[in-house]
């Protein structure tokens, strides 16, 4: 290194003073004028960062990335009835989509049917509505369940969706060792953020292992479970906060594994992560590879052999609480830059938001856009011809290295807590997080941060956008199903499999297998889990704002 | 001295997105007011019987799942019918502006989706209050 190279930029003269008194990013690191070789100079290049596809997978978790292959383009979507987002999924198979993401109603995230009381104005109003099986084998009809995967958006229920997706595919005649996807089933971040939870955390963390030990044994293609960070975000952390506590729920979940006599490198291949793609472009991008280095620590330090269990593969969804109900259109921008930063990043699928989505669930001339724009990324753009192009940038390495020590951090005031599920309790997450969102707020208000059309260059027109509309008989469709579903079915049958999963609740079997049989025999999804319910309780959590 | 404004922040049906509830929640608290905050998955019966309660001048409805043109209207319904209705509701979240005419009809006085600054909301409730 030269003598030169050495030195730090001489800052701002009074000649050219700097617009601002700070420069940070997004989630207030400060940010240096310059970076050079200095800012790096403890990086080891073969240890720190290697090579894609090696040890600490800094550089992406496959040694020929996008080269081999691209990331799935995988859209969320769903609305309405079964009917209707079998016919959106088709819509965007048809027009180069690769895999499938299931969004659910409230009512199926919580567990209810349709037609039960709590569920009253929600019906298929954020997501499609699966009450049985026999709304599963309408939302995948004449869909390809055995070449195409899917995601699923499901957590306190994950076990039981899950079950009613396996059981549509085998009576398909599809065997459940050839089906691929992930479940999302993280219930900590749920609990942290997302606060669609059932169960309280105990029985939860059961469900989850013992989907963990079902799927490596009988469904191996299958993710099952995505840790993540992209509710956490979006109820208003920081970057730091969504790495640190979206890894820190993962190595609980591992712990949880580990416990109950599972071996790592059985379970941790399968393990699947999600995260943000946020405004800051450089902190993203370094978020994603902080991320995928300390997960890889983490577990070689938890005894897992196989590099497989080390990898973190991730899926990306653009940051839904960036877009604006403001001159929509622009939202446009703001998803290319965010999806951009995924890919930079070295995602394994993505999801790009539609311009829309501040106003209502998107129409399919929006979806159709948001799904082109990562085609151009991946078609046009030549970011793909190279793997992890910005890996060795002096700012992007040292913000990783900032990042990945920012996390452990997080990790040590987590552990003095007691852990993770003792900090929930405390609401110790959920107040840093509240915090992180209401600064955000105040500076956007105080206009010390700007939003385009928002705070700045706002147009005072009126939105004209069109607005997804569904199908107003879709609920009283989906009622009148549930009706005969429970007329129709073998009730001995369906009594006799809920009485068992019920008397297994109570021990320490394993469910998956109890659950399917109650799939198997149309047992609704507010039936099966009504009765984990009596068995396990439902978790309440403090009110703080 | 004057009579601080009395908030109740709510959020009704199965929604989990509580990141404007509560920031809401505290910038009111923030200019003065004071804010109960019912935390989540509320029934319009719960809203209202708590802002019998606590005797609020204010409820604000937050929801971002699309379920506001009904359960947004059980809650001023009911309201009405315990006598209540000079309570000042207004509401927040994913809402298209078509949907708003409705809204307000049936008694929700402001709505505010993303972007809104807070200042905005506690000028509106200043401005409207009734009791």
């Amino acid at each position: 290194m030269t003598e030169k190279s050495k030195k730090t930029n001489t800052s701002a003269n009074e000649n050219t003073p700097e617009r601002k008194t700070k420069f940070e990013t997004l989630s207030g690191i400060a940010v240096k004028d310059l970076y050079t070789p200095k800012d790096i100079s403890d990086l080891d290049y073969d240890k720190d960062i290697g090579f894609p596809g090696e040890f600490p997978f800094l550089r992406g978790v496959h040694s020929t990335m996008y080269r081999g292959r691209l990331w799935t383009m995988r859209q969320f979507a769903g609305f309405g009835s079964a009917e209707e987002t079998n016919q959106r999924y088709k819509y965007l198979l048809s027009h180069g989509e690769t895999g499938l993401s299931v969004a659910f109603d409230y009512p199926t995230l919580y567990g209810y049917d349709t037609d039960h009381p709590l569920a009253r104005g929600e019906f298929g109003k954020c997501g499609v509505a699966i009450s049985s099986l026999k709304d599963m084998e309408i939302l995948f009809s004449e869909i390809p369940i055995d070449k195409v995967t899917t995601s699923m958006t499901i957590n306190g229920p994950a076990a039981i969706v899950w079950g009613f997706y396996i059981a549509n595919a085998e009576n398909r005649g599809i065997d459940r060792r050839v089906i691929g996807g992930t479940i999302q089933n993280d219930i900590l971040k749920e609990y942290i953020a997302q606060k669609s939870y059932i169960f309280p955390p105990e029985p939860s963390m059961r469900l989850i292992v013992d989907t963990f030990e079902f799927g490596s044994k009988e469904v191996p293609r299958w993710n099952t479970i995505s840790i993540s960070g992209y509710h956490i975000r979006e109820a208003g952390s920081t970057a730091v906060q969504e790495i640190a506590f979206t890894l820190g729920d993962g190595l609980e979940y591992v712990r949880w594994a580990m416990k109950r006599g599972l071996n790592i490198d059985d379970f941790a291949p399968r393990l699947s992560f999600f995260f943000n793609a946020h405004n800051d472009f450089f902190e993203e991008i370094a978020k994603y590879r902080a991320a995928r280095r300390i997960w890889a620590k983490e577990l070689k330090k938890l005894g897992a052999k196989k590099p497989r269990s080390l990898l973190m593969r991730f899926h990306t969804q653009t940051a839904g609480c960036t877009l604006t109900a403001q001159q929509p259109e622009i939202n446009i921008v703001r998803v290319t830059m965010q999806a951009l930063a995924a890919v930079l990043g070295g995602t394994q699928s993505l999801h790009t938001n539609s311009m829309d989505e501040a106003l209502a669930l998107p129409s399919e001339k929006a979806v159709r856009i948001a799904l082109r724009t990562q085609q151009i990324i991946a078609e046009e753009s030549g970011v793909t011809n190279t793997i992890d192009p910005l890996g060795g940038s002096y700012y992007i390495e040292w913000l990783t290295d900032k990042m990945e020590d920012e996390t452990y951090k997080y990790f040590d005031r987590v552990e003095k807590l007691g852990g993770v599920i003792p900090a929930i309790e405390k609401g110790f997450f959920q107040r840093e997080i509240a915090e992180a969102a209401y600064k955000y707020q105040k500076e956007t208000d105080e206009n010390k941060r700007f939003i385009v059309g928002v705070n700045k260059y706002k147009m005072d027109e009126p939105v004209e956008i069109p607005i997804l509309k569904m199908d107003e008989k879709g609920e009283e469709r989906q009622i009148n199903r549930l009706k005969k579903l429970r007329k129709d079915r073998d009730n001995a049958k369906f009594e006799r499999n809920l009485s068992r999963l019920k008397k297994a609740a109570k021990c320490d079997e394993n469910l998956m297998p109890y659950i399917l049989d109650c799939v198997h025999s149309y047992a609704t999804l507010g039936e099966t889990c009504g009765v984990l319910r009596e068995v396990f309780g439902e978790y309440k959590e403090p009110a703080i704002y | 001295m004057e009579k601080k404004i009395r908030v109740l922040v709510a959020k009704p049906g199965l929604d989990g997105h509580d990141r404007g509830a509560k920031i809401v929640a505290r910038a009111l608290r923030d200019a003065g007011m004071e804010v109960i905050y019912t935390g989540l998955h509320q029934t319009a019966e719960m809203i209202v019987e708590t802002a019998v309660q606590e005797d609020v001048d204010v409820i604000g409805l937050s929801l971002l799942s699309g379920a506001h043109m009904t359960l947004f209207r059980d809650v001023t319904k009911l309201l009405k019918e315990k006598g209540m209705g000079d309570v000042l509701v207004v509401g927040g979240g994913i809402i298209p502006e078509e949907d708003i005419p409705a809204l307000k009809k049936a008694g929700v006085a402001g709505c505010f989706g993303p972007g809104t600054p807070c200042e905005e909301i506690v000028e509106f409730i200043k401005k409207n209050v009734k009791r």
